[in-house]
């Protein structure tokens, strides 16, 4: 493990901001810290980054202790939310400023820069002050900052919040190209579950100053452990009863029962579909065009769900009754989640 | 706003505006002016260099020195302080900062005239150690510190506050000393600021009146100000000296006044921001 925190703790006043959180990441890895606004992710950041000092707990980085380490001395890169870059200095002496502090040989200076002022694609501006510049080349900008002394542990906080929804897409790719490109190790917070599960290796879940899960995107989006993870990705509904609908285990102590949209099959009254006997009338309320599909609003069983539809199936209509079935959903128990398949799908007989 | 560009409430604004400052500015420095010359060049030149006057201009830019060099000094660390660390008590320093300007000046008078007078507990030990700060220069500087206190780092507070710690937190990782940040980083942001709150501060500390009455006791060419020495020419109905000693500190504020816009317009040259 390259960082790693050991029951870190930290209040702010009487607000616990992280809650005994604890994790490893591996070198040369690319981590999506991935949490609701107000969840403690820049507070995490900070204290790896020595900004802030935990009440209790460990931080390690690269097998050391760091707890007591002045932060220029834990060889980090940081990215800040909004930038924060050195309004009264131009880009060249934004990105030159840490290897002037170390004291770096001149000559060695101007290469660096100009080196990564081609990799940031800002040839031609080093004299700009950042208010020249646009939202994606300040981020730039800082980025290069920040791996100019070459860091072993790049902190990236926010690194897209900032961006209109266009050029964040290329953005992200961009960065993520030329971290793996680079090989540094790096952590970057994000609210966006889409972003996070886009360009990360591996997603810490946080919420309430806890984490809640780790794993690849792939697992916790299709593996959710807890109640909170369950209900983050995705457009998800949530069910009063899930008893009213066919086929599912019943379970003891269930507190909710989630369904994300492609758990859920949409077909129209008159059209052949398998599990007919398990599915349940519901009616449409709402159906909204998303391109490639189309979002309906649907009430069954006294719940309203969410579910897609694609295009080349015959339109459905607002007010439309509908045969609703549900693959799987997810349930909650003392904060657990556990998922429940359909029991049709493994009871043979049905498809006779 | 554009509605009203060329419009009646415009030029109705404006005009109130330079009859205000016509009324209330120009017209009482012009009578100053005219009075401090109404007996000629002659008598203007020997009220002015009158022994009394000098020692009394001596003494209003020497406690005006000692009170903008503290409260630059002070100015800096309390607004530093109080926007770019979190730490207890800070809501009670911000109020402590804004105290000399909610106090009148005759009450602080009276309260250092209490605090290290005959009837204060410590009076003996100033004794002992031979310092006179009532009726006495000290004195008057002391006062003048107390009520010009505020305008400096009241200028700064906003500004670093607006500006957050990050760009600081940024060089700080990066290694850099806190005196390094200062200079490269902060300064550079709060200085047209900075500079601001100097002026105001100096033209306040000249000007000041009633705490430096309190505790000047009025001895002619020892504890006297220029304030205090106008109303001595004015109350002894000598109002030409008093007119002409009144320019004097007319002249100073303006020559204050000459070198800010000298700095700022060099600023502004320089492309910089200047507010
Ligand atoms: N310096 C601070 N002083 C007081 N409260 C803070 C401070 N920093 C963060 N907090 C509180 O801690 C909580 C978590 O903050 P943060 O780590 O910034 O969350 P996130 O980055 O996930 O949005 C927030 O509710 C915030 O109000
Ligand atoms: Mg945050």
């Amino acid at each position: 493990m390259y960082v790693e925190l050991r029951d870190i703790n930290k209040s702010f006043g009487n607000f616990k901001a992280s809650d005994q959180v604890s994790f490893g990441i591996e070198k040369g890895s690319f981590i999506g810290l991935l949490g609701p606004s107000g969840s403690g992710k820049t507070t995490i950041l900070r204290m790896i980054a020595g900004l802030e000092t935990p009440d209790s707990g460990e931080i390690l980085i690269n097998g050391k202790v760091v707890n007591d380490i002045h932060p220029s001395k834990r060889g980090i890169g940081f990215v800040f939310q909004n930038y924060a870059l050195f309004r009264y200095m131009t880009v060249y002496d934004n990105i030159a400023f840490g290897l002037k502090v170390q004291k770096a040989d001149r000559k060695y200076i101007k290469e660096r820069v100009a080196e990564l002022i081609s990799l940031i694609g800002l040839n031609g501006l080093e004299k700009r002050y950042p208010s020249q510049l646009s939202g994606g080349q300040r981020q730039r900008v800082a980025f290069a900052r920040a791996i100019a002394p070459n860091p072993q542990l790049l902190l990236l906080d926010e690194p897209f919040a900032a961006i209109d929804a266009k050029v964040r897409q290329e953005l992200r790719t961009w960065l993520r190209e030329t971290i793996t490109k680079l090989g540094i190790t790096s952590i970057f917070v994000t609210h966006d579950q889409d972003e996070a599960i886009e360009v990360a290796d591996k997603i810490i879940i946080t919420n309430k100053g806890r984490v809640e899960q780790i794993g690849t995107p792939a697992e916790v989006y299709r593996d959710p452990q807890t109640a909170f993870t369950a209900s983050f990705f995705g457009r998800t509904s949530f069910l009063t009863d899930y008893r009213k609908f066919k086929s599912f285990a019943d379970m003891e102590n269930v507190e909710q029962a989630i369904v994300r949209p492609e758990f859920v099959k949409v077909a129209k009254l008159d059209e052949n579909i398998v599990y007919r006997a398990s599915a349940s009338e519901g009616i449409v309320l709402q159906t909204a065009f998303r391109g490639n599909t189309t979002e309906l609003t649907i009430e069954v069983n006294g719940s309203t769900i969410y579910a897609h539809r694609g295009l080349n199936h015959p339109e459905i209509k607002v007010g439309e009754k509908v045969n609703v079935f549900l693959y799987r959903i997810f349930v909650t128990s003392e904060n657990k989640a556990y998922l429940l398949e359909n029991k049709t799908l493994s009871d043979n007989s049905v498809y006779i | 706003m554009k509605k009203t560009d060329t419009g009646i409430t415009k030029w109705l604004l404006i005009g109130i505006s330079f009859l205000f400052i016509f009324v209330m500015l120009v017209l009482p420095l012009f009578t100053v002016i005219t009075e401090a010359f109404r007996n000629g060049w002659a008598a203007y030149q020997e009220a002015v260099t009158d022994e009394y006057t000098v020692k009394a201009t001596l003494l209003t830019l020497e406690a005006t020195f000692f009170a903008v060099l503290f409260n630059t000094i002070f100015g800096l660390f309390a607004a530093w302080a109080v926007t770019k660390f979190r730490f207890r008590g800070k809501k009670i320093l911000t109020t402590l900062i804004d105290i000399p300007v909610t106090v009148s000046p005759i009450i602080a008078g009276l309260i250092f005239v209490l605090t290290f007078g005959r009837q204060s507990a410590i009076y003996p030990i100033l004794q002992k150690m031979d310092i006179d700060i009532v009726f006495a220069v000290p004195g008057i500087v002391l006062a003048t510190i107390f009520v010009t206190f505020p305008f400096i780092s009241r200028e700064l507070i906003p500004v670093l506050e607006a500006q957050g710690t990050d760009e600081e937190e940024a060089a700080a990782l990066m290694g850099e000393k806190w005196s390094g940040i200062f200079r490269k980083i902060t300064f550079p942001h709060i200085k047209w600021a900075f500079l601001y709150g100097i002026v105001l501060c100096t033209a306040r500390a000249m000007g000041e009146f009633g705490a430096v009455s309190v505790l000047s006791g009025h001895l002619r060419g020892k504890t006297n100000t220029l304030p205090l020495h106008v109303e001595i020419l004015f109350n002894e109905f000598k109002y030409v000296p008093a007119f002409a000693v009144s320019s004097i500190l007319v002249l100073i504020a303006i020559v204050i006044l000459v070198i800010r816009s000298m700095i700022e317009y060099i600023g502004k040259r320089n492309g910089e921001d200047v507010r």
